[in-house]
């Protein structure tokens, strides 16, 4: 028995989100009494894969065959389950990216296991039940989800949960899979990365703005400071509907959902359906000039005032900040 | 281009969500309900390629009792052709994905679109899951589709950036803002609405393999803490020393 991690890297690095995959995995593997084994797909060193063993994971299988290079959901599906099958893994989990969105309803189908998205909670196992929390409604409300079949499969949030260091050392595997070509029916064509820019589903710190900004024009001081801050910029839908900003900006009920440690909402009321989108944001500070604005009540820190005037006052004080 | 859309009836984005029964059940008293925006999102999309049902045919489906009726209507009154309702409890999303397989599987859609996930249960698995069962491609999170004699060019969302991906049909498409500007029924498509089919299924055996068990409201938060304006120093210090985020 065993608890699988899927292990997700960008050009051969493991992200931030793997490790934190890697420690959620191994709580639930010491509650089961087993071994946390993760599996990984693509062009990563033996030496980075090996960071693993300091999260908990004994054992990593390493695939690095060449026609999985770029993404194939169905291939990368069939592979997983096999590895699954093979390690005879009680538990599956990934992290809630953009690739596992596709790849882990796939994953649970093959092996009719019960898929709870998004956790936020370690499971209580007991004998005869497994329950997980997630968040449902679009962040109002948690719900506690039971699963009854035999495998279960689990995503987590980016940011939900910390990683946690502990001795430990992997062993790293190489495994050669078996594939089939009708498992190959899409094919990535071309791949466009924003490099200069922050990842905003994995960023730690955003900076978003909303029509209190009056115009894409006046974006360059909310990029200044999200630079400073090493952040990634979002913004509210008006702002994407009206093209001011691009639309994998928009954060919120119907965009992105994400819980950054740090929010900073510039010029942006607070509309309910905005609100679903960031309000599991460990930290919210809110600059708007209406008191009234319904964004402060669910804020920790709040400025009243204009945004043209405060947020050059913040870049500078961040500056004179790191300058210590 | 037949086209299937697979249409979740949720709550309006504004409804307060609140709990019945113990905490086990969504209170829907006085609840307004809505065709799942990026469902809305698929069917305008379906719209398009179909050239508004000149090049082939739109059919909407749900898992639901005679209460989602409503919004199947108005799916047929934007612009589908036929609907379909599955009489029946969604119990889980696996439930949900098999029924749909049982009415699709020997139909030969060219093209079957889900959203890319519901404003309620926000599972984001019909797509995939959906794909597996049928054996065919299916791509989630799709910001961008173009179909070309009976190949598809889709932009998928990755972190920071995007991703080109062509496939044959058939394909199960996640629609994801940006896919199709949203469109509204007008006069002409409410009244013909009315006499468009709307079929109801038995569903099919198929045990659940997950339930939810309680609802609780997320945590509060606790209240604002103000900071003048001229005090910008104190906010920076209360993010680095207080909340430890900077
Ligand atoms: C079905 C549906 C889904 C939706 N989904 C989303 C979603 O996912 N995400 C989303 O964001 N919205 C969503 N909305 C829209 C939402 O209801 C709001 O309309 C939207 O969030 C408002 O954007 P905003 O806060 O930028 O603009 P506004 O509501 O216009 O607020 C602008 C704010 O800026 C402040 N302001 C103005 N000037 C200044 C200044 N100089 N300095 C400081 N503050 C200033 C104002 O006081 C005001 O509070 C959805 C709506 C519907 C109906
Ligand atoms: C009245 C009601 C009672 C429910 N009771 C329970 C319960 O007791 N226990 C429990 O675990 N869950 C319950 N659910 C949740 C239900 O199982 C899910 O809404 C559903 O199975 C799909 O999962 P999802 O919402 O996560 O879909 P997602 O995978 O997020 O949806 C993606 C897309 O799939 C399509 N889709 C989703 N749902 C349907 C549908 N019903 N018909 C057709 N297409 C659909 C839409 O295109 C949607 O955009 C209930 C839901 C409703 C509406």
């Amino acid at each position: 028995m065993s608890v699988l991690i899927y292990i997700e890297n960008t050009d051969g690095v493991l992200k931030k989100s793997a490790f934190e995959a890697a420690s959620y995995g191994k709580e639930i593997a010491d509650s089961l009494q087993c071994d946390t084994v993760a599996v990984s797909i693509g062009n990563v060193t033996t030496h980075e894969l090996e960071k693993l063993g300091n999260y908990g994971v004994k054992k990593v299988i390493n695939i690095t065959n060449d026609d999985l290079k770029t993404f194939v959901n169905q291939a990368y599906a069939a592979v997983i389950t096999d590895v699954a099958t093979k390690e005879n893994a009680q538990v599956i989990i990934f992290t809630n990216s953009f690739t596992a969105k596709g790849l882990a309803p796939r994953v649970a189908s093959k092996l009719k296991a019960g898929f709870v998205s998004g956790a936020i909670s370690i499971p209580v196992i007991t004998e005869n039940s497994f329950q997980v929390k997630r968040t449902a409604f679009s962040n109002k409300a948690i719900a506690t989800v039971s699963i009854q079949s035999d495998i279960k499969v689990i995503t987590i949030n980016p940011n939900a949960f910390a990683a946690k260091e502990v001795e430990g050392h992997a062993e790293i595997v190489n495994f050669e899979p078996s594939l089939e070509s009708k498992d190959f029916g899409t094919m990535v064509k071309e791949i466009i990365r924003n490099t200069d820019k922050i990842s905003l589903p994995d960023a730690e710190i955003v900076i978003s703005a909303g029509r209190g900004l009056k115009g894409p024009e006046n974006w360059g001081m909310i990029e200044e400071l999200a630079q400073l801050l090493e952040a990634a910029t979002a913004c509210s839908k008006p702002v994407s509907d009206a093209g001011w900003r691009p639309h994998s900006e928009h954060v919120g009920q119907t965009g992105i959902v994400i819980s950054p440690n740090l929010y900073i909402a510039i010029g942006i009321s607070g509309a309910i359906q905005h609100l679903a989108g960031v309000s599991s944001s460990k930290t919210i500070v809110v600059i708007n000039k209406d008191p009234e604005a319904p964004f402060f009540k669910v804020a920790d820190y709040g400025i009243v005032g204009d945004a043209f005037v405060i947020v050059p006052k913040l870049i500078a004080a961040i500056k004179a900040h790191q300058g210590n | 281009m037949k086209i299937l859309v697979c249409i979740s009836n949720v709550p309006d984005t504004t409804s307060k969500i609140t709990f019945t029964d113990n905490n086990t059940a969504f209170n829907n008293q006085g609840v307004q309900y809505i065709i799942n925006p990026y469902d809305e999102l698929a069917l305008s999309k379906a719209i398009d390629l179909t050239n508004s049902g000149a090049n082939g045919s739109i059919t909407v489906i749900t898992v639901g009792d005679s209460s989602t009726e409503a919004t199947l209507r108005k799916a047929l009154a934007i612009g589908a052709d036929n609907a379909v309702r599955i009489d029946s409890r969604p119990l889980d999303a696996w439930y949900v994905a098999n029924q749909i397989v049982e009415y699709a599987k020997d139909k030969n859609f060219d093209l079957i679109l889900t959203g890319r996930e519901s404003i309620d249960y926000n599972g984001g698995q019909l797509a995939g899951l959906l794909g597996d069962l049928l054996q065919i491609p299916s791509v989630s999170i799709v910001k961008g589709l173009n179909v070309i004699n009976n190949e598809a060019t889709i932009e998928r969302e990755i972190e920071g950036g995007k991703e080109i991906i062509v496939t044959q049909l058939p394909v199960v498409i996640g629609a994801a803002e940006g896919i199709a500007e949203p469109k509204i029924a007008n006069m002409r498509g409410i009244m013909g609405a009315r006499t468009k089919p709307l079929d109801i299924i038995a569903s099919t055996m198929v045990d659940p393999l997950t339930t939810i068990v309680t609802y609780e409201a997320p945590p509060v938060r606790g209240t604002v803490t103000l900071i003048e304006e001229d005090n910008i120093d104190e906010l920076v210090s209360l993010l680095h020393h207080r909340a430890k985020v900077i």
